[in-house]
């Protein structure tokens, strides 16, 4: 019930996200949602594709650094308190969520989270408990 | 007008040329008897070259002998290259080495002796007296530094306050309450108590401090006006490593041209670093000293690995001592950096010990201006050392920050960066990058 996140160290110095955009697009890897964290010296570019393990070989082949994290991606009402719901799930378990992005979906009627837990297994059961509904990889591929 | 110069020992100070000459002949077939009789890794080194000491009978000769290396104190490690019985050995001094061990050095009681000598005309050059307040803030310990100029200014009567290194605002306090009128440092640290006088609201000018005495790192011309415009005192460059006795090996008088080379004590020459040959009166090369009168730990035409020039031209203080160029390289790629010598294998086995593999690294080192030295080691990122949380990312710099500080005693900077990126040349990579602008 998880997706892969494809993470990417980056140097913070100019063109270097260009260069993944480009070595994805040829690859024919879809980006579906992405999150950058950065310091002053770098920045680590997480990444939601349609094809993770192309998208690996894509920017190994390219000289990057990639690992392959294992996330919760989370489908939720697009509304106001709809995270906090969800939230209220994983801290009322004593959770602790690493960190987490979100993106609206296609439909336009559900937003979607991504949720970086180190307690996968769970944090799924304590989201499936309150009803959420986690979508699989290929969910998420489709979307 | 040579009758005014500040100095310690006229006599030797200003001994004429051919009178030093034969003094120095003396000497070095003294120790060249000394080395072969006490020390038989000497014996065998001298056997295996085909010299005998009675081939050796001046300065004239000492081409024939071979040339002592790090690798032979290494091998020798950690006394065998004592010319005498531990009895008779007052003191020992380290340093660190490129294999992790140390470069051990021995002190007969005459020894101790003339390091004092030297250190007291070194002081006194500077015009150094009795009277003054010498702020020692060399380090106290393995370190020569500390201990060396101690002796110096006690020989000659000055009042040694002993701050050692580090605590800046103490130093600064000391420098202002005490009245300190000669301060003994790194280069870089002079700059550093300035820096955080100046933040103090101290006002150099009206303190009494008359000179500093600068060395165990190289510096430049430049250093030596952002030193004296902040501190408002004379700045002289020091020289001297522990091998041959420590610091006093040479020192600059108040003409500021150069370093005049205490070599009624210690012999130099200048070749080529590759080919081993003498080079030409005045041209650069690797300095190599032979001690003509040290008895714990003599050594015979010592690679120093310092690139210098002898200056021929005599000094306007009067002084006969011959004068060296201030150290501005070295042969090999060691670093020293605030006093410390960093070698690129120390920082790679401390890689390799969080990484368990060879990392990729590179060392940039620089000198900001009015600045120390400061060191960023850039780390290739791996697979292996790569997490998506920012978090594990900055622990990872952290510790490698925090276990380099402990393997040298060096606090430096570390960046993190993508794989690949570093400059390579000629299939190996190119570990060192020095930025420092030394100059002339």
């Amino acid at each position: 019930m998880t997706a892969i996140q494809v993470s990417v160290f980056l140097e913070n110095k100019s063109g270097r996200l260009a260069e993944v955009t480009h070595a994805l697009a040829e690859a024919g890897v879809n980006i579906r949602a992405l999150s950058l964290a950065e310091t002053i010296d770098y920045g680590v570019l997480r990444l939601i594709v349609d094809k993770p393990l192309e998208a690996k070989q894509a920017l190994n082949g390219a000289g990057f650094t990639v690992t392959e994290t294992e996330v919760i991606a989370v489908e939720m009402p697009d509304r106001p308190g709809g995270l906090a719901g969800i939230v209220d799930l994983l801290t009322q378990r004593g959770l602790n969520i690493e960190y987490l992005y979100a993106f609206v979906g296609q439909r336009g009627e559900n937003a979607i989270v991504i949720f970086r837990i180190d307690n996968v297994s769970e944090a799924v059961s304590a989201l499936q408990g309150g009803g959420v509904h986690i979508l699989s990889a290929d969910e998420l591929s489709a979307i | 007008m040579h009758e005014s110069t500040p100095c310690w020992n006229r006599e030797l100070e200003f001994m004429a040329p051919d009178q030093l000459r034969a003094l120095q002949s003396d000497r070095l077939c003294e120790v060249v008897k000394l080395v072969y009789e006490k020390v038989p890794y000497y014996r065998q080194k001298l056997d295996d070259a085909g010299v005998k000491p009675q081939d050796i009978k001046g300065v004239d000769d000492i081409t024939r002998l071979p040339f002592t290396t790090k690798e032979d104190l290494r091998k020798t490690y950690p006394f065998d290259l004592f010319a005498v019985p531990m009895e008779q050995v007052v003191r020992i001094h380290a340093s660190s080495g490129t294999t992790g061990k140390f470069t051990v050095v021995g002190y007969t009681d005459r020894d101790v002796d003339t390091w004092a000598e030297v250190m007291a005309r070194t002081l006194a050059a500077g015009g150094t007296h009795r009277g003054d307040l010498v702020q020692n803030s060399y380090g106290y310990g393995l370190f020569t530094g500390g201990l060396g100029a101690h002796y110096g200014a006690e020989r000659i009567g000055a009042s040694v306050i002993p701050t050692s290194g580090g605590q800046t605002k103490r130093q600064v306090q000391i420098l202002q309450d005490f009245g300190s009128t000669v301060l003994c440092c790194t280069p870089s640290y002079a700059l550093v108590i300035g820096e955080v006088g100046e933040e103090l609201g101290v006002s150099f000018k009206d303190l009494p401090l008359r000179v500093g005495f600068f060395g165990a790192e190289p510096w430049s011309a430049t250093m030596r006006q952002e030193i004296e415009s902040s501190l408002h005192a004379h700045a002289l460059d020091i020289y001297g490593l522990s091998e041959i006795i420590g610091p006093g090996v040479g020192f600059e008088c108040l003409e500021k041209a150069g370093l005049h080379i205490n070599e009624d004590h210690f012999y130099p020459e200048v070749i080529d670093p590759v080919t081993g040959e003498t080079v030409a009166d005045g041209e650069m090369g690797e300095l190599v000293f032979t001690t003509l009168t040290k008895e714990a730990l003599p050594l015979l035409r010592y690679r120093t690995r310092d690139i210098t020039r002898v200056i021929p031209e005599p000094c306007g203080c009067g002084r006969t001592l011959r004068r060296m160029r201030r150290v501005t390289g070295r042969t090999d790629d060691m670093l020293i950096i605030r006093g410390v010598n960093v070698f690129p294998s120390q920082i790679e086995e401390v890689l390799m010990g969080i990484e368990e593999t060879t990392p990729n690294y590179v060392l940039v080192v620089d000198r900001k201006p009015r600045g120390m030295d400061e060191m960023e080691v850039q780390v290739e990122v791996s697979e292996k050392t790569f997490s998506d949380e920012m978090s594990r990312l900055e622990t990872l710099s952290e510790r490698i920050q925090s276990e380099i500080e402990s393997t040298l005693g060096l606090r430096v900077s570390v960046r993190l960066v993508e794989p690949k990126t570093l400059e390579r040349s000629m299939g190996k990579a190119r570990r060192v990058i020095d930025r420092r602008d030394l100059g002339e």
